[in-house]
């Protein structure tokens, strides 16, 4: 039971120890003990990958009671199954790696232990979003991240774009979140229960439950997917709230690398991949899910063709590639999404951690215009940037190509109008991310250098312990496509996910798609190689390709660079909206309406009132005396009135 | 144990130390030393008290406990009597909780009349002990006034530029609802022959009835939350109001309103109650999504946590109203929460206060280069308010929104999105304050917290998170009390369920009220 809990309690004890005593400890304590416990708990996961996922052994671990109000009781709790084991070996892993990365890249930050610490919180809440068997409970993870990548983009306090887009990435996430909040809500009137065990097993009983809303009557289970999957779009960057994953970038690499690539910004696709008891009563929902995840794909693969500064090109491919995993999860083929979750991590970590080796070496330069011609000064990074845009690009043998054909593959096996255009959507963004990978490395290795010569004499290769990581990170990106193939994606009698996953009898795309016609299994790699042709004509030598193509899409192209307006209408809409109503409701309403007509109003009447019988008390005799005549004649005439009738 | 008088004794054990605090003679740096010292003692002795009170008191009991019962004017058939059950329990130890934490925060704040001052907390902190722990209509109706007058002496007394304005305004909205309460009290005392709450509560009156002392005691109440529209005392009041008057407002006076609701509207005037509920749970979510706009268009600090006390309230009367178990769990465990945390919040600006002598958000930013501790401390309760898992924050709100969302699920939906606003007004706040550089030379400036202050902030940050991770130490306490009040709730509205019944439409042939709600978009 211990052996269970340790892997995902360990980084809580390293955080703790990190951030309450690293004063104490010292930077060069802090980083040991977080850095050792994260090795520990990656060790560890393995043994529960072999165990649980390998073996079959899933369990669950009661830890406590967390809120009760009868009916509704919400323990802390483990649900150890093969999703979760899945999901838990890669957090513990890349965190291990990106901790001990982390110890080189940050050796300049005056703040070293209080990084470490936000690394390992946020592996903890990772970790108990992952492995939780509620819905609360995960909640209690999925915002513990939201927490951890608040704080780490914001890391840098002094840097005001940084803390713009630590709020910003919050505020977003609780857009997605309030969905998610309404989900947990409705689980519990419908099923009574928000414990996945529940959820999961009076699913099926409750496929034609509808309720009445605003005077509709609406599907239960599509309703609650649909907010389910809102949550997951927050948390995933996905078209729509997607807008704060590039921003995030402002954070130190490392997070770039560990939060909003490999791992939580996963989160989303796990959500989706744990309901799918829930999601496949809901065909309409999962419709949504692929049509979104394709456009996703497809548009953010746009965006990363222009961008220059060289994290957010592989922000925006991240955004890309969970399009894949999503409209794989919406053609029910839930394996092979998660299948590229644990590729992409593994590679898209290298990039990242990678890129920040070039930043590194080029004194923290980010933009791509300002770099070139430096493969030679830092040859291992240059090797390792191969390997994880191979991995990316889907290139055969590398890991990417395996799970990247299965899920386009699986997105046509499911023979719908949805599938197929996930398919050719999946398709293009194959074709721009090859592209945007090679412009990258090309921008970024080859030529002639474009860095000031301050810059170039600085040029240095990262210390061994950023190379160990990445050398980790690189095996990963090669190998485990072959490795998980047949146990993630394999077919029948191959998958080892056991109850973790449902698919409907009629829903298996992944069996079908063993069985598709050849060309669908060649295109993508032949259109991938074609991208990296078309970058390699594009960005070599001296051919000012680029800025021809740019100059002759004129408004498409800035529109595209401009990132399709998100931020601007957005800004326009909500940021000043909301602004403008707060304004309008305090002013107008507070102040104006309810005072006015409340507190000062009545003191404002009261005091006129009185001024106005002031005015009587004017202190001369012969006013008196003839409001008294008056008062006199009044009473007599009322008096003789009253005796006349 | 029965016959030790242990609530008489809470109640009045604040006074001793104001007798103390009159006896003091001396010059004035001996008598300020020696108030402050004297207060101190007192409060914690109370405090003491209250906690030998929590391990004393029967979790599984769902009656009150503790009662006392002596004639106080027999010819009227008023007693004086005393008791508390698990829906008190808290308020009584977040009261005298929160007044120590007080005195200790204005060790150095409060310069001026020193002792009247502390005879002022000690007196208010009488009063408000004495609110929750009576159990006759009378004995609650003084406490629950008397409470107004040393607030309003604080306010008007310590209070900021603007003391006398905001102390009137504080005063007259009060008294406006109070003057309506106590014409209520006397209709229901006539109709039932006494005062004494145990009484009234075994005896709904007629459902035509209840719809006007309803409204009546709502006017007190919706006051005392405060509910939107009649909230805009607060503001006002909080900027004016030292640092520990703005602690006790919002920790525990706020707190009287939805305390009220509880133990009189819901379980005295079922049929009205849930006559009401839409009304009421439309001025909730629009409270939540008004003040909450409204919050985050503020630059002074205290004016904008203010309006987000009346949004964070707005939970408690959806919850409250649900008259669900989670909801009503949910309402009272969001009150103590707001109540650890807006307190918090408060002390938090508190110590900026001290050292800038302003409230002004643009005077300061990048706080967190020299004030470390402080900006942890503070992001801890930055949290708590936006409500995130894992502090009380959280605990209250969802359970409020559970129980709205089982009764009224339309009313959750727009309450929901206050979980958006909160994080947005609060992060900002907070990316103003701390992150970032200083904006003004003295910001750059200040001191980390001292350790008198991290005496008073860390317990409250521990508490803020004990909640969070263990909710039930306080679930299970209130949970018979709770079930008590909607049976209560519940056999009251089935002794008029009948045909004839004007306001059957509230609550049709379910008798249970809570289905059936009409939709309507609130506003």
């Amino acid at each position: 039971m211990l052996m269970d809990i340790l892997p995902v309690f360990l980084p809580l004890i390293g955080f703790l120890v990190a951030f309450l005593f690293g004063r104490q400890l010292g930077d060069k304590g802090a980083q040991f003990i977080t850095c050792a416990l994260m090795l520990a708990a990656a060790g560890l996961s393995c043994w529960l990958m072999s165990d649980i996922f390998f073996s079959g052994n899933a369990r669950q671990i009661h830890l406590g009671s967390w809120i009760r109000v009868e009916p509704l009781n919400i323990d802390w709790a483990l649900r150890l199954d093969q999703l979760s084991v899945v999901m838990i070996w890669v957090v513990n892993v890349i965190s291990a790696c990106v901790h001990i990365y982390s110890v080189g890249y940050m050796s300049h930050d005056p703040h070293k232990a209080r990084f470490m610490a936000y690394l390992s919180l946020f592996t903890f809440a990772m970790l108990m979003l992952v492995s939780a068997d509620n819905l609360v409970q995960l909640f209690f993870g999925w915002e513990g991240v939201g927490l951890a990548s608040y704080l780490l983009i914001g890391f840098w306090t002094h840097k005001d774009t940084a803390n713009a887009a630590a709020v910003k990435a919050f505020v977003v996430n609780r857009i997605g979140d309030f969905g998610l909040t309404l989900a947990i809500l409705l689980c519990f009137v419908v099923f009574g229960s928000v414990s996945f065990s529940t959820i999961f097993e009076l699913a099926p009983d409750k496929a034609a439950q509808t309720f009445l809303f605003f005077g509709y009557e609406v599907h239960a289970l599509t309703v609650i997917a649909l907010l389910l999957f809102m949550g997951a779009i927050g948390k995933s960057a996905q078209l729509g709230l997607h807008t704060w994953l590039p921003d995030a970038m402002e954070g130190p690499t490392p997070v770039s690398a560990l939060i909003h690539a490999a791992t939580m910004v996963t989160a989303g696709v796990f959500l989706v991949a744990r309901f799918s008891p829930v999601f496949e009563y809901a065909p309409a929902a999962l419709e949504v899910v692929c049509i979104l995840g394709a456009l996703t794909a497809v548009v953010a693969a746009t965006i990363g063709l222009t961008q220059f500064d060289i994290k957010r090109v592989i922000a925006y491919s991240t955004m890309s590639q969970l399009g894949y995993m999503f409209f794989a999860l919406g053609v029910s083929a839930y394996g092979a999404a998660m299948f590229h979750l644990v590729t992409h991590a593994f590679f898209k970590a290298l990039l990242f951690l990678g890129a920040g080796s070039v930043i590194h070496a080029l004194s923290d330069e980010q933009d791509m215009r300002k770099m070139g011609g430096v493969w030679r000064a830092i040859p291992l990074t240059y090797a390792f940037m191969w390997i994880g845009s191979l991995a990316l690009a889907g290139i055969p043998l590398f890991s990417g190509y395996y799970s990247k054909d299965m899920i386009l593959e699986a997105a046509f096996a499911d023979h719908s109008a949805f599938g197929a255009f996930a398919y050719w959507a999946g398709i293009a963004a194959a074709f721009m991310t090859a592209f945007y990978s090679w412009r990258l490395i090309l921008m970024t290795f080859h030529g002639t250098p474009r860095a000031d010569e301050k810059v170039m004499a600085h040029l240095h290769e990262s210390p061994m312990i950023m190379h160990i990581p990445l050398a980790v990170l690189a095996c990963g990106a090669v190998a485990a496509g072959a490795l998980l193939y047949a146990p993630f994606v394999g077919g029948h009698g191959h998958m080892l996910w056991g109850e973790s996953l449902l698919v409907l009898p009629g829903n298996d795309t992944i069996e079908a798609a063993h069985h598709v016609p050849h060309w669908v299994k060649y295109l993508p790699t032949g259109i991938a190689l074609a991208g990296i042709l078309l970058a390699v004509l594009f960005y070599t030598g001296k051919r000012r390709a680029p800025e021809i193509v740019s100059d002759l899409l004129g408004p498409l192209y800035t529109f595209v660079y401009r990132k399709y307006y998100f931020d601007e209408l957005y800004r326009k809409i909500f940021v000043r909206g909301a602004e403008r109503l707060g304004r309008a409701f305090y002013l107008k309403g507070d102040k104006a309406t309810i005072d006015g007509a409340g507190p000062d109003g009545t003191a404002e009447i009261s005091r006129r009132i009185g001024a106005a019988f002031s005015r009587f008390q004017s202190g001369f005799v012969y006013h008196y005396a003839f409001i008294m005549m008056i008062g006199l004649l009044g009473l007599l005439s009322w008096i003789l009135y009253g005796m006349v009738s | 144990m029965t016959d030790f008088p242990l609530l008489s004794l809470l109640t009045f054990l604040p006074l001793f130390g104001v007798a103390f605090l009159l006896g003091i003679r001396g010059d004035q740096d001996v008598v300020e030393r020696n108030a402050r010292y004297v207060a101190l003692y007192t409060s914690f002795f109370t405090f003491a008290l209250s906690v030998y009170m929590l391990m004393r008191f029967n979790p599984y009991d769902d009656g009150f406990q503790f009662v006392e019962r002596y004639e106080w004017l027999p010819s009227l058939n008023i007693v004086y009597q005393l008791g508390i059950d698990g829906i008190s329990l808290f308020f009584i130890l977040l009261s005298t909780f929160l007044t120590m934490t007080c005195i200790l925060m204005s060790w150095q704040s409060v310069k001026t009349r020193v002792r009247e001052y502390m005879v002022a907390f000690l007196i208010l902190e009488s009063f408000m002990l004495g609110t929750f722990c009576a159990l006759d209509a009378v004995l609650f109706y003084v406490f629950f006034e008397g409470v107004l007058i040393p607030m309003f002496l604080i306010i008007g007394i310590w209070g900021g530029a603007r003391r006398v304005y905001a102390s009137y305004k504080f005063f007259l909205y009060t008294l406006l609802g109070s003057v309506l309460m106590l014409l209520a009290l006397i209709v229901l005392y006539f109709q039932n022959g006494t005062s004494d709450l145990l009484t009234l509560l075994e005896n709904p009156v007629s459902p035509s009835l209840q719809f006007w002392l309803w409204l009546a005691f709502f006017a007190s109440f919706a006051v005392k939350m405060p509910m939107w529209p009649v909230h805009t005392w607060l503001p006002d009041a909080h900027v004016e109001a030292p640092t520990g008057g703005s602690v006790i407002l919002a920790g525990v006076l706020l707190k009287m309103g939805g305390y009220g609701f509880l133990r009189f509207s819901l379980p005295m005037f079922p049929d009205a109650s849930t006559f009401f509920m839409p009304l009421v749970m439309s001025l909730s979510v629009v409270a939540i999504i008004y003040t909450s706009l409204v919050a985050l268009v503020q630059d002074d600090m205290k004016k904008m946590i203010a309006y987000s006390s009346v949004a964070h309230m707005g939970f408690v009367t959806l919850g409250i109203f649900s008259a669900t178990a989670q909801g009503i769990q949910g309402g009272i465990f969001q009150m103590l929460s707001h109540g650890l945390i807006s307190a918090a919040l408060f002390l938090i600006v508190g110590v900026l206060y001290d050292r800038l002598h302003s409230r002004e958000i643009a005077k300061y930013g990048g706080l967190v280069k020299n004030m470390p501790k402080y900006a942890t401390l503070f992001m801890i309760f930055m949290l708590g308010s936006v409500g995130l898992p894992g502090t009380s924050g959280f605990v209250g709100e969802f359970l409020s929104l559970l129980g709205t969302f089982t009764a009224a699920p339309v009313f959750a939906v727009l309450g929901a999105s206050g979980i958006v606003l909160g994080a947005a007004y609060m992060l900002w706040l907070y990316r103003r304050v701390v992150f970032g550089t200083p904006n003004t030379e003295e910001a750059a400036g200040l001191k980390d917290v001292n350790w008198r202050e991290m005496t008073v902030l860390v317990p409250l940050a521990g508490l803020v998170l004990f909640l969070g991770i263990f909710p039930n130490a306080v679930l299970s306490r209130t949970e018979p009390s709770v079930q008590r009040v909607i049976s209560q709730y519940q056999n009251g509205l089935e002794r008029y369920a009948g045909p004839k019944d004007p306001l059957s439409r509230g609550h049709d042939e379910t008798g249970h009220g809570k289905t059936r709600v009409e939709e309507g978009a609130p506003e």
